[in-house]
């Protein structure tokens, strides 16, 4: 776009800035309705490209999206050619997914809600296994169901020959199922399941990755790219954008809140500070380099 | 499900309160705990005789214990390195001895029998596919608290064609073989020197036996090396490769070159046990029987090392590449969070009621958005009147396909090659030369001499690394040693044509020696 009110370089103090119209307000929600269309890309459709470069190189209307975009609730994460308009659903907006509508037994099951949580959170690290990856924009993430699966039950036994060597009995208490060490609930759950119509067993551990994985392909997430291993699937720019800028942090909220705090170096290095220390930076990395 | 719901604990005689404690100590508690799970270990199995009579049906024929201590043995003994055992093989080795418990019955109520006790066992309707029992200790204060016991006996695992396969857990074998807690390598020792003595008496049934619980350390030890080896796939630094795994490889190669010896030492001894027994009489036909079935337990034995070394001289190229892949991986400019080690590992620790909080925020943050579907109330009215479409359980009609008969234009037809082939069928002892083939076969047929020529050149260099690999017994090859062939159609060398026989069992040592 060439032909606008505010040029970029135009001096901030300009006195007078062009009234924005309705048709760039229409524009403005347009844009942002793209930005709904999860699995569009701005290099599949040269209007939203069009739109996209115009929010980048007209603040005024740039500033107009964004408005737009929170006053729907929703939360603009990046606007740019290769995630187009990232946007995030708000805590209490329409567009945001309630676990009640992921999955109705989760909603009623509290060990059912845990690991629909945790697969989410699997799925991610094993798609960015080290800081870096999350934090570089070109990196793509691999990821397989099965692989996921077994990256954590492998978290998982190494918690418990870790609490097998320090004596610990790790049986929960009858009475009390919620002190339950929270690996245990992953580890004892089956991993699959033979089912009458050969579909994948749902309570399963790989059921509920899998439906997880599905369900972030449906949201722009992940591509998948083979059947192998449960499904292979890679990472897109807008699934980065959302769990650095977004999932990550509000769960180490929670985990903060809990007044766990996890300690990390923030450094880039592949070199483990101990050598006794569980899984560090490069836990693991997907099962096949491709 | 199965559950000991209630270990009966006779309240009356319980100490009052702040009374010392009943067990002599933390280490008897331990132990008496410790009993109970491998007490609750067997319970599945007691509890598929008491729940057949809930069965609809008369099932009163069947000891279902003995079936599913049998589906137990099959999963473990089928299971390989790589995956599970099959479920369809399993529950077709299990339908003999269903059979012969109650033969009068229909096949299709013996196979539902197998089946009932695989999925018992699986637990199916259990969300967990797994068992659960409840018992008690003492607290570090005297009070006694109950906790819960989950364990597995066949658990189902994803394979790599994406099927599901069965393997038994460490529980299972626990209940099958019983002391699993004793080091793997002295076990596998006391059982080969057992097995070896055992032999040398002519104590077949127990020489089988332990020959039995030999190949199931040899599972174990499989088990073990799979299980690292896949952790380094995923991170090299998860798995001890500076100590644990390399002390692990070379014990098991030890054990390998170890076995080999004993195994081929043993084979001898049994296969001389057969061959000697007299089989006319009722009691060396019972020897030669069990002679017969140790060889094969033996010959599996060597088969399952085979695989294992195969495996233990793969894992160190395995773990370099590994390394090199994984420590090799560019790293990036900026860092982000750790998503493993500060949010997933801190998590998986906390009690699940708290682990819950965290995942939460993840879900709603990181899920991304859904676009709510609005409604219009024409658009209602239209749907709610719709009538239910009907699912059509079969799917839509495939059409018939026309089918064209291909002219058969094969030059020679079936009767041909098989009178060619009947001519190559030559005695090992009396290779033939190509011309008088020729010859002969040139009075049964004008058109036979240029099909056994064809199949006498495909002979001169004879697949032998594939014919063993297939356990062929014999092997047809041509040899040219330089005699010209005087023939009225062909030309060329007078090649001799034979038969081979090849001694696969002894190709098969051979490899072993030479790794």
């Amino acid at each position: 776009m060439t032909t606008h009110h505010d040029a970029p370089w135009a001096p901030e103090a300009e006195p007078a800035p062009a009234a924005l119209t309705p048709a760039d307000v229409a524009d403005a929600a347009r844009l942002v309705s793209f930005g709904l269309q999860a699995k569009l890309l701005p290099a599949r459709d040269a209007e939203y490209a069009e739109l996209v470069r115009r929010h980048r190189e007209d603040p005024p209307f740039a500033r107009l999206a964004d408005a737009v975009a929170t006053g729907m609730g929703l939360v603009v994460l990046e606007v740019s050619a290769r995630a187009g308009m990232a946007v995030a659903a708000a805590e209490d907006s329409v567009f945001a997914v309630r676990m009640g509508d992921y999955s109705r037994r989760a909603a009623s099951e509290s060990t059912d809600r845990f690991l629909h949580g945790l697969a989410h959170l699997a799925v991610a690290a094993m798609a960015f296994p080290r800081p870096e990856d999350l934090a570089d924009d070109g990196y793509l993430g691999r990821i397989t169901v099965n692989g996921v699966d077994a990256f954590v039950r492998q978290a998982c036994r190494r918690l418990e020959e870790q609490a097998d060597a320090a004596g610990d009995n790790t049986d929960p208490q009858s009475d009390a199922p919620g002190l339950e060490a929270a690996w245990r609930v992953w580890a004892r759950r089956t991993a699959t399941g033979a089912t009458k119509d050969a579909r994948r067993l749902s309570g399963s551990t790989i059921g509920i990755t899998g439906k997880a994985v599905l369900f972030l392909v449906d949201s722009g997430f992940l591509q998948k790219t083979a059947d192998d291993a449960g499904g292979t699937y890679r990472t897109t720019a807008r699934y980065q954008l959302q769990v650095r800028d977004l999932a990550a942090s509000g769960a180490m909220a929670e985990l903060l809140d809990l007044g766990v705090v996890p300690v990390s170096d923030g450094s880039a290095t592949l070199l483990p500070a101990d050598h006794s220390e569980e899984l560090v930076a490069d836990a693991g990395l997907p099962f096949h380099s491709l | 499900m199965t559950a000991i719901a209630d270990q009966p604990t006779d309240y009356g005689l319980r100490p009052p309160a702040g009374a010392a404690r009943p067990a002599p100590g933390p280490a008897a508690d331990e132990g008496l705990a410790r009993r109970l799970k491998a007490l609750a270990c067997t319970a599945p199995l007691h509890d598929l005789d008491n729940r057949k009579v809930n069965l609809a049906g008369e099932y009163g024929g069947y000891a279902m214990a003995e079936v599913g201590l049998a589906a137990i043995d099959l999963v473990t003994l089928h299971m390989d390195f790589d995956t599970g055992a099959d479920r369809d093989i399993v529950l077709g080795r299990m339908l003999p001895r269903v059979a012969a418990q109650n033969p009068p019955r229909p096949a299709a109520e013996h196979e539902r029998v197998a089946r009932w006790v695989l999925e018992s066992l699986i637990n199916v309707g259990s969300v967990d596919r797994g068992f659960r029992a409840v018992y008690g200790t003492f607290g570090p204060d005297g009070e006694y608290v109950r906790r819960d016991y989950d364990f597995k006996l066949i658990e189902e695992v994803p394979g790599p064609d994406g099927g599901v396969y069965l393997r038994t857990t460490d529980e299972a074998v626990n209940v099958l073989v019983g002391a699993l807690d004793t080091d793997v390598t002295s076990a596998q020792i006391a059982a080969e020197v057992k097995l070896e003595v055992l032999i040398r008496r002519g104590r077949l049934a127990d020489a089988q036996l332990a020959a039995e619980q030999a190949r199931y350390r040899t599972v174990q030890y499989a088990e073990t090396l799979r299980r690292a080896l896949d952790a380094t796939r995923r991170n090299v630094r998860a798995v001890d490769w500076m100590q644990a795994v390399p002390d692990l490889i070379d014990e098991a190669l030890d054990h390998i070159a170890d076995r080999y010896r004993h195994e081929n030492a043993i084979l001898t001894n049994i296969r001389k046990v057969r061959d000697e027994s007299e089989p006319h009489t009722p009691e060396g036909a019972e020897h030669k029987r069990r002679a017969a079935e140790l060889v094969d337990i033996v010959k599996d034995c060597i088969r399952r090392h085979t695989q294992l070394q195969t495996r233990l001289l793969e894992a160190g190229p395995l773990f370099r590449a590994e390394q090199d892949r994984q420590a090799f991986a560019s790293p990036g400019v900026r860092t982000g969070i750790d998503l493993y080690g500060q949010l997933l590992a801190p998590l998986l620790r906390l009690p699940v009621e708290q682990a819950v909080r965290p995942t939460d925020a993840f879900f709603a943050r990181g899920t991304g958005l859904r676009t709510p579907t609005a409604v219009r109330v024409t658009d209602l009215v239209d749907l709610l009147l719709t009538p239910p479409v009907e699912r059509e359980h079969l799917g839509a009609e495939l059409p018939d396909p026309d089918l064209v008969a291909t002219p058969d234009d094969s030059r020679f037809s079936e009767a041909q090659l098989e009178a060619a082939l009947e001519l190559l069928d030559l005695p090992s002892d009396a290779p033939r030369r190509l011309s008088g083939l020729l010859a002969d076969a040139r009075r049964q047929d004008p058109e036979l001499p240029y099909l056994v020529a064809l199949l006498a050149v495909h002979a001169a260099s004879p697949p032998v690394g594939t014919a063993y690999r297939q356990g062929e017994e014999r092997l047809l090859f041509a040899v040219d040693d330089g005699t010209p062939l005087r023939d009225v159609e062909f030309g060329g060398a007078d090649l001799i044509v034979g038969n081979a026989l090849l001694d696969a069992a002894g190709m098969a040592a051979d490899r072993k020696d030479a790794g």
